[in-house]
């Protein structure tokens, strides 16, 4: 129904919103004269990760040393790569809902629920470990798709769509093993999360794995390009012809079956499944490490890669407060701290405010 | 009938429903005390909600609201209980303090055009960071003050008691009912939420009006807060986790919409209630887990808000 109007207005819109939906998409991407390229783009999160590192470094000499030991490597920086893990992960389908325009809010509730699957087909039946683990992912991929059907079919904001899972999934987490915390034995389902393989922990694997399709897939195919227009301009990227809704669909299920990785990780890292704590607001490091990595909340490019230098950010952070010898109280503070100052750089207004204050300081000198 | 109220009526029709349902299955559950203890337990999340209310229909959202509450109780804790100030002078720093927090996060969305989402959710970390700072523990509160809250109230028959919190609770109620709709700032709130650039064309003060919304919402949230240290008698850094999620489904559940511009208190109160209704059912009727209050909530998230597309869909083809 909600549909028709606009069609019959095609006629004479097809031509500027379609086109301003593309030139949007393809100047956020490619535009030459802005910070926007992709150097730009990329100085800052790195640099930024790199100048932490740099501080840790400062306070311990050895933190760059990395040692191998019965078949893998420990080392501060190992331990960094591995504990960010869960949080690379989420920020990389995150990273994609955002770029349509979208939040999902529900991934440390699809965590627990996918942990939960797992732990209960270990501890209750004899299956196979592959089973296991395509039941963990397709359970994760449901909810994503319930999430996307909700935003896509019914239209339905996604902040509040996903708030929908978030409440209920920690419930659903809970009601498929009874309440329980359940524990099981399985050292081949544990390897996910606490085996390494060439040295490297395995979660690391895995993100560089999801990290690296996700990329050819996006990437290496026009859906990259297609997300963004849906992000500048959903209505008028339909009038390009995308499948705008298709689109949104298929974001929500990446974002459920890359939460369902990182459950099934957090759920193997401990060898149980909480249904209360798995992912518990990792949701929110999730958001955080993809506006760190510079994408805007409202939509448009994204980055993968930095999302995930978002993520390692996160945790590095972590680590350099537990190494200056702050209480581990002053953690969420400084946290705090961190969003708001990128939350400033990214305002055009607070740019404009202080490349005049800027001005007006060289003004003075000369 | 105008669609403005239906979502309301649904509330108060599934509400009765529900209540009437355990009136009949339970002993007990149909009684003043059952009423008035709903009021009593969910009075801090009420008071937070009815803040909440005002943002949402403003067409923004409040994160903070949950961090807030703790900082509030945190502080309370340290005033009264470490350093031994007066309550009364302890409240009269923290609710300025907490209204100046929120008027901070009003100035960041209106100034740098930043969404109120990401905003809040930076204070949210904040508010939660320095409760922790300031104390990982829980500090008790041990103040004669404190006790003569706890007695004074009004005993009512059924075995029933009309206490400091519920009539706190009633007092801001009818406070917002008043704002909202018998004052200037509430038809601003109203407006911004119906659309934001027809309410700046039309001569509301954008800036003011934002600032006052978020401000308005903190302080509440400090309140209730302070409500919160009335019951548990100490403040902690971890209470009221997720408290900004209960708040927003309230809201919703009450039948405002989330996209702004429409809504009631009165609305947000029966949310709470309906929320504290399934809980109550749950604890009656012993077989039932405490997990499903969590999915029976979000199935009725899912149904109002369906519900709101509907109407919204309405009045879209009535223009």
């Amino acid at each position: 129904m909600s549909q028709q109007p606009q069609s019959l207005s095609i006629v004479n819109k097809v031509d500027s919103p379609a086109d301003e939906a593309l030139i949007a998409a393809r100047k956020a991407r490619y535009s030459p004269g802005k910070s926007t390229n992709a150097l730009g783009r990329y100085l800052w999160p790195v640099s930024a990760l790199v100048l932490l590192l740099l501080v840790n470094l400062f306070m311990d000499a050895s933190f760059f040393s990395i040692s191998y030991q019965d078949g893998r490597l420990y080392g501060s920086l190992i331990d960094i790569l591995n504990r960010s893990a869960p949080v690379a992960l989420l920020a990389i389908g995150m990273s994609v809902v955002i770029a349509t325009g979208g939040i999902d809010l529900s991934v440390g509730a699809v965590m627990a629920i996918a942990g939960a699957v797992c732990a209960g087909m270990l501890v209750g039946g004899n299956y196979s470990l592959f089973t296991v683990i395509c039941a963990g992912l397709t359970v994760g991929i449901v909810a994503g798709l319930v999430n996307g059907g909700l935003v896509s079919f019914l239209g339905i904001q996604p902040i509040v769509a996903t708030l929908l899972l978030m409440v209920a999934g920690r419930g659903v987490a809970q009601l498929i093993n009874q309440g329980q915390i359940v524990t099981f034995q399985s050292d081949a389902f544990a390897f996910i999360g606490i085996g390494a393989f060439l040295g490297l922990p395995f979660p690391v694997w895995l993100v560089l794995i999801t990290l690296l399709l996700s990329q050819l897939l996006l990437r290496r195919t026009a859906l990259g390009l297609f997300i963004e227009a849906v992000g500048c301009n959903a209505s008028a990227s339909r009038y390009l012809g995308i499948n705008d809704k298709g689109v949104k669909l298929f974001v929500y299920g990446l974002t459920g079956f890359c939460a369902a990785i990182a459950g099934m990780i957090a759920t193997a890292d401990i060898q149980g499944a909480d249904g209360n704590n798995t992912g518990l607001w990792l949701e929110l490091d999730a958001i955080l490490a993809v506006v760190i990595g510079g994408a805007a909340l409202s939509g448009g490019r994204f980055s993968l890669v930095l999302s995930v230098v978002g993520a390692l950010i996160i945790q590095t952070l972590s680590t350099t407060i537990i190494l200056s010898g702050l209480p581990a109280k002053f953690n969420l503070l400084i946290k705090a701290s961190v969003v708001l100052i990128v939350l400033l750089l990214q305002s055009d207004v607070f740019r404009q405010h202080a490349q005049s204050v800027l001005k007006g300081l060289k003004g003075g000198k000369a | 009938m105008s669609t403005r109220y239906l979502p309301l009526y649904v509330t108060g029709a599934l509400l009765s429903l529900l209540f009437g349902l355990g009136a009949i299955q339970f002993d007990g559950f149909g009684s003043m005390r059952v009423v008035l203890n709903l009021f009593s337990d969910n009075a801090f999340l009420m008071i937070t909600a009815i803040g909440m209310t005002l943002v949402i229909i403003s067409g923004g959202i409040d994160l903070s609201v949950g961090s807030v509450i703790a900082l509030s109780g945190v502080l309370c804790g340290l005033l009264i209980g470490e350093y031994g100030w007066h309550p009364l002078a302890a409240f009269a720093l923290i609710l300025p303090l907490a209204t100046l927090f929120g008027a901070i996060m009003g100035m960041w969305i209106h100034v740098y055009k930043l969404q109120p989402f990401i905003v809040t959710l930076a204070g949210m970390f904040f508010a939660r960071g320095l409760a922790t700072m300031l104390s990982e523990e829980s500090i008790a509160i041990d103040h004669p003050f404190y006790d003569a809250v706890a007695d004074f109230g009004f005993s009512l028959p059924g075995n029933a008691w009309l206490g400091t919190s519920t009539l706190l609770l009633l007092l801001v109620l009818v406070v917002a009912v008043l704002v909202m709709h018998y004052s200037r700032f509430g038809a601003y709130v109203y407006a911004l939420g119906g659309n934001h650039q027809s309410a700046e064309l039309m001569g509301v003060p954008v800036a003011k009006a934002t600032i006052g919304i978020y401000a308005t919402s903190s302080f509440l949230a400090a309140l209730a807060g302070i409500v919160f240290t009335f019951y548990t008698f100490s403040g902690y850094a971890l209470t009221a986790v997720g408290t900004e999620l209960d708040a927003i489904a309230a809201v919703v559940i009450g039948g405002t919409l989330l996209t702004g511009g429409s809504g009631f208190v009165v609305g947000t109160i029966l949310g709470v209630l309906m929320m504290g209704v399934i809980q109550t059912y749950i604890i009656f009727d012993g077989s039932l887990s405490s997990w499903w209050t969590k999915i029976v909530i979000g199935l009725l998230l899912f149904f109002f808000i369906v519900l709101q597309k509907l109407l919204n869909r309405g009045r879209v083809q009535h223009a």
